[in-house]
């Protein structure tokens, strides 16, 4: 057990040595500050203008989502930027053998990748979802709505994300692993789009492709749900963006990935057991 | 063909080994195989080394000693055969508490300070609190880091990370050291120190294998070498006995008779006469004596007679030519 949080331990310090954690939160600081000053001025010329309540209420709605949006992006940036380098990495310049040699197993070492990588991730996503939440509350006096069920959903995609990458940067080498996850959670993107307008148009057959594509990567398909999960349902049902609700993936489609993000990672130890280091 | 040349390697190293008790083995493998896709890094390495010996592993480039190293740690898999490790299974967890090892390029997280690694590495090896504070200090003595102990490894030359990854290797006081080119990127300094280490090590009762290029050093510190060429053992020796290999002897000689080259070949063979110089090589080291007496008995005057030493390099270089006979 003990060796699991030795080699948890030192990937986070990783992060925060390498300024990773500290940049990238400094990123956030500065997204958060932009953010704030929008909604300022958003709200000042409201003032001016005497928008009616309703509207003003739909944009400041519109305003929120596309803010945490944003930060549904960075964390998925963050996820895949940091963690993709770790295990291909160290095998590549030979490092992992003098850790790998140690009186612990390779599922330990794999288990306190993930652990590290997930407890920064998630100090990460706190603190992003925190910030954009606390300005908007300060702000207008409103923030999403369902904030924990929309936290753990962004937090899953994470963390779903973060297995795969490492499950994918054993078998290969960092770029093309980079290259893979990238491109697989663009076609969840992509799927969760044909999905949207698949349901708008009345065309079960785009929509099943859609699912299609959130089954090969479900990652996109929990923004959407946090996405649903954050807004009142008068906004889900006249918008049509990322955020927007007309196809709502489901409870099973939740279930799915948390199951995916297992499987990622038991086939991540399954091939760290089998490959020569 | 394959299973032949096992078969005698098993003897041949049985037969080296003195018919030890396994529990008094370090190291011991059976025709150990590694193929890397088409290419057969290690053909069939069966190998005893005892407790407490220094044994180095000798042969040229790409001869398969790294993998057969990696094998034994674990981290690379064989594709066929078996290896014990200090009596146990390798991968065993148990065992590789007990062993220390330093990589052929030993790398680590280059913001670590070397301090930091040496807590990693002695955490890893089960070594907690105190213990573990007071170790880390006399190592980075024992490997003359104690003035760069606060650097971060990114700053550290070759040279320095070579010595820091030697401490990583020794912290928990492994019960078997094993050594990848440990020399490698040292200065005449570090080789010596090296040398040191591997000298106390043996003091306290741990078993050193090394493998390594630098003959001069593997002669003064091992005490029996295997020389392997393309995955295979050619031959396992005492390094005593090249000390007491003294089977050319060179001499400086008057006329020689036409038919005394050939007479001479009843104790050695090459026998040659290049000028005044006669050199032969002998069946056996006691066969000196008569060859001088075979000279003087017949008038030849001989104005030198030099027996000369076969080094571990000569053999090293006859193996490493492909020549079999020695
Ligand atoms: N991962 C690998 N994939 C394919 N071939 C490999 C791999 N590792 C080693 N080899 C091959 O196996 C052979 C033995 O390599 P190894 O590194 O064990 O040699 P070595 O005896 O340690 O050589 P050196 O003295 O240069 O360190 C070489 O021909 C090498 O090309
Ligand atoms: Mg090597």
């Amino acid at each position: 057990m003990t060796g699991i949080w030795i080699i948890a331990r030192i990937t986070f310090q990783e992060a925060v040595r390498k300024k990773l954690l500290g940049m990238a939160l400094a990123a956030g600081a500065a997204f958060l500050i932009l953010f704030a000053t929008a909604v300022h001025f958003q709200a000042a010329g409201f003032q001016e203008r005497h928008v009616p309540l309703f509207l003003q209420r739909q944009i400041f709605s519109a305003m929120q989502m596309v803010g945490m949006y944003a930060i549904n992006f960075l964390i998925v940036a963050m996820t895949v930027l940091t963690s993709v380098d770790t295990i291909s990495g160290e095998i590549a310049s030979g490092t992992v053998q003098a850790i790998a040699m140690k009186p612990i197993d390779r599922w330990q070492l794999m288990t306190g990748k993930w652990l590290g990588f997930c407890g920064m991730l998630t100090a990460y996503a706190l603190v992003m979802i925190a910030g954009v939440n606390l300005v908007s509350a300060g702000m207008l006096g409103t923030s999403a709505r369902h904030l924990p069920v929309a936290f753990a959903l962004m937090w899953m995609e994470s963390m779903l994300l973060l297995s795969t990458t490492l499950c994918l940067s054993v078998s290969f080498s960092t770029l093309t692993t980079g290259v893979l996850v990238l491109g697989l959670h663009g076609l969840a993107f992509l799927g969760g789009w044909i999905e949207q307008a698949g349901s708008l148009t009345d065309t079960p057959k785009a929509v099943l492709a859609g699912v299609a594509a959130s089954l090969v990567m479900p990652s996109e398909a929990l923004w959407r749900r946090a996405a649903f999960e954050m807004q009142s349902p008068l906004a889900t049902a006249i918008n049509v963006s990322p955020f927007s609700g007309a196809s709502v993936p489901s409870s099973s489609m939740i279930v799915y990935a948390a199951l995916y993000t297992c499987v990622a990672l038991g086939l991540a130890v399954h091939r760290l057991n089998a490959r020569d280091l | 063909m394959q299973s032949l040349i096992s078969a005698a390697q098993t003897q041949d190293a049985t037969a080296a080994a003195g018919g030890i008790d396994p529990a008094d083995l370090a190291i011991s493998t059976k025709s150990l195989r590694k193929v890397f896709r088409d290419k057969v890094a290690v053909r069939g390495l069966t190998l005893d080394v005892r407790r407490g010996e220094v044994f180095g592993f000798l042969g040229p480039n790409g001869a398969g000693k790294s993998t057969s190293v990696k094998m034994l740690l674990g981290l690379v898999k064989p594709t066929l055969g078996s290896a014990r490790l200090l009596g146990k299974p390798i991968g065993d967890r148990e065992a590789r508490r007990r062993v220390g090892f330093l990589p052929e390029h030993f790398r680590f997280y280059d913001w670590l300070t070397s301090e930091e690694l040496l807590r990693v590495h002695g955490q890893l090896c089960g070594l907690r609190g105190d213990e573990l504070a007071r170790r880390i200090p006399r190592m980075l003595d024992t490997v003359g880091l104690t003035p760069h102990a606060g650097k971060q490894l990114r700053d550290y030359s070759k040279g320095m990370l070579q010595r820091i990854g030697l401490a990583q290797a020794l912290i928990h006081q492994p019960d078997l050291i094993i050594l990848d080119e440990p020399t490698s990127g040292l200065d005449p300094v570090g080789r010596r120190l090296v040398r040191d280490i591997i000298r106390r090590q043996k003091e306290r009762g741990a078993t050193v294998f090394l493998n390594s290029h630098l003959l001069s050093e593997v002669e003064v510190t091992c005490d029996r070498v295997a020389f392997i060429r393309a995955g295979t053992v050619i031959e396992i020796r005492e390094v005593k006995e090249f000390e007491r290999s003294y089977r050319n002897v060179v001499a400086r000689v008057g006329r020689l008779a036409e038919n005394a080259l050939h007479e001479l070949e009843a104790w050695g063979t090459e026998v040659r006469l290049k000028g005044s110089y006669l050199s032969m090589r002998l069946h056996a080291a006691e066969f000196a004596p008569r060859v001088v007496q075979y000279l003087v008995e017949h008038g030849v005057e001989v104005y030198e007679f030099t027996p000369q030493r076969i080094t571990l390099e000569d053999r090293f270089l006859e193996i490493v030519s492909g020549d079999e006979g020695l």
